[in-house]
Parts: structure tokens; sequence; C-alpha cells
């Protein structure tokens, strides 16, 4: 990986049902068989029930922003060339938030409670990670 | 039986502080103790206890009690619970002693991040590749401890209409505090239109939103009141504790980002210290970030919850207002030192030793300390007297 390039994520055997679903344009999360919770990120055990049978499922990718910031500094030689640029919490209509960024429109427009819906982005031959947008 | 007014803060240590180099954070620890034991008219051998808190940078553990050569301890603990930290050895000093374990301890924490050639985001910002989802953090361009802050931060004021101008009133009260205290980093006055104009690091946060970064260390020795009342400094008596620690949950109907410890630590602190909310005279507010400052006097309930913008706006913790709070500049201007920079200037003013900002009336000090993303939190109640 060339150094002015963003880091990508490196799957695991733990992370693989996330990033297969996400290369499938799918956003799949973990649910815990006991209590039906979403947890984001990947978890061995449920943070609400503390139990361990979970399994992969493919989840609504509706939700609502919760809370936003623009990153005007460059900690990474990869994002020279994108700031500034928004990092956002998404409130799933699962219940759960989870941070992205949101794309489709301006830093400018992003407001609280906007409705978002999750869209993908092909990074490299083995990595799509999921962002959000401006839900239609 | 209550802790009140039973032990107290004998000495103080506070090394040279900013882009001090040629020490590690061993070396300023080692420094900060022996200053502590000094000021309190000790001798090292009377020393039984040792608390260590280090910083980011790697080498300040155990092996501190080798550096200053002390055998035979009765105490001896690395904690580490963030910015709440400081307040902690305070505490656990306290009830050891109270237990019967140890007498004298002495608490330290030091740093050494700053490199000649390093910034200060550069010093706290670390960038672990990590594997699987947590990589993801890195590809979203999550960077560093502003990030959660601004995030949190934004939430107020989205739900509360908290303003960048009202966390500004902050920035500007705690250096005009910062100009009168000779440690401090920063002591060029500055106003609201310096705050507004100075460059954002992760908006909503401007660079006077967020702390310094400072090489150094600071020590407290804790010990009996009784004994204290024998040596060199006049006691700081201990007159109430509390911890609070909401860590952080990403589930719907929490909100983490907005409510802190506080809220949880404070009943505990005010009951053992016997006190109510308007009997402080001052407080020291951990402040890694303006927006901390804001969220925590929501907490203790100086004022509503989502009102914190508009009771800041009108200068109230600046040294012309009515609510002396960081009087030493905090850690937005005088050292970066975390729950040490509030607990050492509650030390200072509450033995009336702060010279030209001395707040006159300063019997009943508030400490608090804060770690993680509003993670952990510690409340100390100190006075100068012991009930």
């Amino acid at each position: 990986m060339a150094e002015s390039e963003v880091p990508l994520p490196v799957p695991d055997e733990r992370s693989k049902p996330f990033f297969e679903g996400a290369k499938r344009h799918e956003l799949v999360l973990q649910k815990c068989k006991s209590c039906g919770a979403v947890l984001w990120p990947v978890k061995f055990r449920c943070d609400s029930c503390l139990n361990t049978e979970l399994e992969w499922a493919k989840v609504s990718g509706k939700g609502k922003l919760y809370t936003f910031a623009i990153m005007h500094q460059v900690f990474h030689p990869g994002f020279a060339d994108k700031v500034p640029y928004n990092i956002a919490v998404v409130e799933l209509d699962e219940g759960l938030r989870v941070t992205t960024n949101v794309v489709g429109c301006s830093n400018s427009e992003l407001r609280a409670d906007m409705p978002l819906e999750v869209t993908f982005e092909d990074l490299s031959e083995k990595v799509t990670i999921p962002k959000f947008k401006p839900a239609e | 039986m209550s802790l009140r007014g039973k032990y107290a803060i004998a000495g103080l240590g506070v090394t040279q502080m900013g882009r001090i180099y040629g020490r590690n954070s061993v070396d300023f620890a080692a420094e900060a103790v022996k200053l502590a034991i000094e000021d309190a008219g000790l001798k090292k051998e009377e020393l039984d206890g040792l608390l260590v808190n280090s910083g980011v940078s790697p080498g300040l553990s155990l092996n501190l009690q080798n550096a200053l050569g002390l055998h035979d301890l009765k105490l001896l603990n690395h904690m580490n619970a963030a910015g709440s930290t400081a307040g902690q050895m305070v505490q656990f000093a306290s009830m050891a002693i109270d237990a019967g374990i140890v007498n004298v301890v002495a608490c330290v924490y030091a740093d050494a991040p700053l490199a000649p050639a390093k910034t200060s985001g550069e010093a706290f910002a670390s960038r672990p590749l990590r594997p699987g989802m947590s990589g993801l953090f890195s590809t979203y361009g999550v960077f560093g401890p502003n990030t959660g802050y601004a995030l949190a931060c934004q939430r107020h004021m989205l739900k509360y209409g908290t303003t960048s101008r009202q966390l500004g009133a902050i920035a500007v009260a705690e250096r005009a505090w910062a100009v009168m205290n000779p440690m401090a980093q920063m002591r060029t006055p500055i106003t609201i239109e310096d705050h507004q104009n100075s460059r954002y690091v992760v908006q909503p946060l401007h660079l006077l939103d967020c702390c310094l970064v400072s090489n150094g260390g600071i020590a407290v020795v804790v010990m009996s009141a009784e004994r204290a009342r024998a040596l060199r400094q006049p006691p700081v008596y201990i007159l109430g504790m509390g911890q609070g620690h909401p860590g952080f949950s990403n589930r719907s109907g929490l909100n983490p980002e907005t409510r802190t410890g506080a809220v949880i630590a404070k009943d505990a602190a005010f009951k053992m210290a016997g006190v109510t909310l308007a009997d402080i005279d001052i407080r020291e507010i951990y402040d890694c970030y303006t927006y901390t400052v804001l969220v925590t006097l929501e907490d203790y309930g100086f004022c509503e919850k989502g009102e914190g913008g508009a009771f800041v706006e009108d200068g109230k913790l600046s040294p012309d207002g009515s609510f002396p709070t960081n009087t030493g500049g905090g850690q937005l201007s005088s050292y970066y030192m975390w729950g040490m920079t509030p607990l050492s200037e509650a030390v200072i003013q509450a033995r009336g030793q702060a010279g030209g900002r001395q707040v006159p009336k300063h019997g009943l000090v508030l400490v608090t300390g804060n770690g993680g993303i509003l993670e952990y939190h510690s409340c100390l109640i100190l006075g100068t007297h012991p009930s």
C-alpha cells in the first residue's frame, strides 16, 4: 500500500461475513440469537446479554444522522487530498449507532436526524466498505 | 466511618512543563516525587506507598520505585483510568491508609510525548493498523481522541443548540487565568474572535478548543491529616470523593456523548463531604476540550442539562467573573498533565498560594477527572478545613 493511499481494513476470520456481505453490497451485521441485539463492530460475545451465540444477518441499512464531525487535520497521508471530510455516526433503524462517512451530499448539507441509507465503495479487489448517503 | 477530613494532601511537586527535552517520563516522575516530598518537608524514607500513572509515552511503570531508590514499600501500583486516574490515586491512597496498610503515599503522573520535531497532534494520534472491522475506523478517517470529542460536542450542539462561541467563552476565560499563572505554557490573552479564527482541528472543535500537550510530571503526597498538620505546608483536606464510569455504548437511547460520569460520582462525593454545590468556592474541571468543561458543569448541576452554553457565555468562568473555574488556565492553557492539572491547581488555590490569581474565597474546591470519550470520571472535594 502506498503511503498516499487511505489505509484499508484487513478482513480477518471473525469479520469475514461482514466484508463478504459488503462485497455483495449488503450490510451484514452480527445479531445475538438470544436477545436479538444487533452488534457493531464484530464481537465474540453479545454486550447486551453476554451470550456467545451470534449469527450474521442482513440489516435494513436505513437510519438517521446522529452526529458528525468534519476532519480538517491530515493525520494520515492518504487523507491529504480529502480534507475537510466528514465522519458520521448513523443511528440504524435496528437501534444501533455506527461510525461511517456520509457521501452524496456536501458537508454543509449534513443535518441532525437526516434520513440516510447504506451505499458501498469498492476500495480494492478484496475490500468493499459501507458508507451512507441521503435516503432517496 | 467517613473518611471526611481524615486524610490530606501534604505535598505537591510540579516539574517544568511543556517542550522540555532530554528527560523521559521516569525522569519527570522521579523529579515530581522529589519535589513533592521536599514541599511537604518529608524525607524519602518516610514514603511507604507509591501510585504511578503514566501517559502515552512508554517507560514509566513500577520501575519508578527503583528510580527513586524506595525500598520495602507497603503499597505500589501502576494505575490507569485515563484522565480520571489522578483523582482515583488520591482516593485509593486515602482508603489504603485508612485500612492501615500504608502511611504516606506519593501519587504521581508524568509523560514525555513531545519530541523536538513532533507536533502536539502527532504526539497523541496513534494510528495502529487494526485487523478486521476495527480497521474500518482508519479507513473512515477517524484518528486520535479529537474525533470522539468532536462527535460528542456536535451531538450537544445538535440537541441543545450549543454554539462554538459559547465554547469560546470557556477558552477565553481559562486563558485569562493562565496569563496570571507563571507555570502556564500559554500566557497571551485571547478573545472570542481569536477562538473563532483559530483553525479547525475537527469541526466543531477549533484549535483553541483543544488541550495542550506537555512533557512534565506532577506528584502529590497523601497522608493522615493529623500528621500533615505538623509539616511544612497547610494541609489540603480530602473531604469527599466519588467515581462514575458510564462507559461507552452505541445503543440507541443512551447518550454517552452528552452525559458524563459526574452524574454518578457527585452523590457519593458531596454526601461524604457534607456540603452542597452552592458551598463550592472554586471548580477545577477536567478540560481536555472546552466541551468537557461545559458538559461536566451541567452534570454537576451548576446549570440544567443542555444549558451549559448559555451558562458560560457571559464569561462567568473568567477571573472577572462570579464563578472561578480552572483558575490556573487548565489543560487548555497551562499544562496538560491529565487529572493532575486540575488537582495541582486545586492544591495551590486551597493553600492560598496562587499569587496574582488567588481566589479570595478558597475554602472548598471541586476537582474532577475525566477519561476516554467521557467514559471515566473521578471527583474530589478538597478543603482548607477538616470539616
